[in-house]
């Protein structure tokens, strides 16, 4: 990733205050890490662009060819708004006019980007957190390993432990990495400067991805029970065999609906979070916009303090949700693999 | 609203990075501290064991020096016991021996005595004998010629034996 600064040409964008765009700029993925704008230059880390079309093949480029949406790049570029590909990067033909066909986009992304930051920072932090604990074989944990034991140990014994039961071990790797994945990237979230501050959990496609590996353990480790209670439940033969199968229907049905329910749950979290934030601090200039300078230094204050009230609530709920994640999660698995009863 | 609608790309790039963060924790983090928690764990239950297990060793070695100083201390007492009817016996033995010993002493110088006094009695009945042969001896040859003067020998001899 280059982290090069790239001031960028004059935005040609009317100057009155949009709070719906600011808002959706804030939380939506982006091709580029926009970091602040002073007057109308957009201040900007270029991410990598990766491109495949049927037509020109692959493309790898740095987002800062396409200058903040302006300008065209291997005839690529980002459709404008009014285009029914609005914010996506679509190829133009010899003309100029828009393929229907988009190209195959898997940029590295603000959301990937970020994504990636904290991942090597998590792989950084356990894997020295690890040797710290080999090192101290027999001893008494200090620092960081003393704050953290307690947070394994709480996923251990009060999430895996007691919604799995005995063969809770096999699963400790998945629901650590999901936990502290989630937590790390929660957290990170909320701080407010690049490499920080990407909304990865509050995008759906990152919680989607982490259902499905949620319903993919549940379902590879559900034992003989667990599937014959989804293909023949133990409920009156009736319900079972009339004209449909009804009970297999909402059983088949809520195998689905669990991971969804946790990816949809974990992104809406996050992502209002975000969202409040910012359109807390939209007010103030709402009311630059309405009422004039004076009425949003006034409002200034009220929304600082709102801000930092939601940015605290949202660390608040940035434990819980990693925490609901993983003991969902090791309650679905319990589920699968527990015997009969 | 695309904010709702999963990216493939980012949905792509998650898989990626999510499973490589996710293989590596297990392999070099979550392995190695997991199994240190539980070798903590079961290390503070072993010394928590072996405290009780140490704790249990020294009442019991606490309990078996108080038998071993009972023991001592009865085995002390006999001792002493012993020894003073020991002392008691050996003296009334030396005292009875000592009685034994003087008293045939005693029965033996009697004995001796007698046997003297025996000795010297019949020393003198044969010197008072010898004597009387003597004396008739003597007499005899005097009497033809002066009664009187036969009386006074006698009287002058038997003077002069002076029989103690």
């Amino acid at each position: 990733m280059c982290f090069a600064l790239l001031p960028a040409a004059r935005a040609n964008e009317s100057s009155a205050f949009d709070a719906g765009k600011f808002v959706m700029e804030h939380v939506s993925d982006a091709h580029e890490w926009h970091l602040f704008t002073v007057g109308d230059v957009h201040v900007s880390i270029p991410l990598p662009v990766i491109l495949y079309s049927k037509t020109g093949g692959f493309h790898v480029f740095l987002s800062s060819r396409f200058e903040h949406g302006h300008a065209v790049w291997q005839n690529f570029r980002i459709a404008q708004e009014g285009s029914p590909h609005a914010g996506k990067i679509v190829e133009l033909d010899a003309s100029g006019t828009e393929l229907a066909a988009l190209p195959w986009d898997f940029s590295i992304t603000k959301t990937v980007a970020g994504l990636i930051f904290s991942a090597i920072i998590i792989i950084l932090l356990f894997t020295w957190l690890a040797r710290r604990m080999q090192q101290i074989a027999g001893h008494a944990p200090s620092g960081l390993l003393n704050m953290l034991e307690p947070v394994i140990l709480f996923v251990r014994d009060d999430v895996a432990k007691s919604s799995i039961g005995e063969h809770y071990e096999r699963f400790m790797p998945f629901l650590l990495s999901v936990f502290f994945f989630i937590l790390i990237n929660n957290l990170f979230g909320l701080i407010p400067i690049a490499p920080f501050g990407a909304n990865v959990t509050g995008n759906i496609g990152v919680t989607l991805v982490l259902a499905l590996f949620t319903f993919f353990v549940t379902s590879f480790s559900g034992n003989r029970h667990y599937w014959k209670e989804i293909f023949n439940p133990d409920v009156p033969v009736w319900m079972k065999f009339p004209l449909f199968p009804l009970m297999q229907l909402i059983e088949i049905m809520s195998m689905f609906i669990k991971p969804i329910v946790l990816m949809v749950r974990l992104f809406a979290n996050m992502l209002a979070g975000h969202m409040v934030i910012t359109v807390f601090l939209s007010l103030i200039f709402m009311f630059s916009a309405l009422l004039g300078p004076v009425a949003s230094y006034g409002v200034s204050v009220l929304s600082v303090i709102f801000s930092v009230f939601i940015t605290l609530l949202d660390v608040l709920v940035s434990f819980i949700q990693a925490y609901v994640f993983t003991l969902l999660s090791a309650l679905y698995i319990g589920m699968a693999t527990s015997g009969e009863h | 609203m695309g904010f709702v609608t999963p990216d493939y790309g980012t949905i792509f790039w998650m898989c990626v990075v999510f499973g490589i963060t996710v293989w590596i924790l297990k392999r070099f983090a979550w392995k190695p501290i997991l199994n240190g928690l539980k070798a903590r764990e079961q290390q503070i239950a072993r010394a928590l064991a072996s405290a009780e297990s140490a704790r249990e060793e020294m009442k019991r070695l606490a309990a078996h020096n108080e038998a071993v100083l009972q023991e001592a201390r009865a085995e002390k007492e006999n001792i002493l016991k012993e020894a003073i009817t020991l002392k008691n016996k050996l003296l009334s033995d030396a005292k009875e021996q000592a009685a034994m010993e003087s008293e045939h002493l005693l029965e033996m110088a009697k004995h001796k005595i007698e046997e003297e006094k025996n000795a010297a009695i019949n020393d003198i009945r044969q010197q008072v004998a010898e004597l009387s042969v003597e004396i008739a001896e003597k007499v005899l040859r005097r009497e033809l010629s002066n009664p009187t003067a036969q009386q006074q020998l006698v009287d002058s001899i038997v003077k002069d034996m002076n029989i103690s």
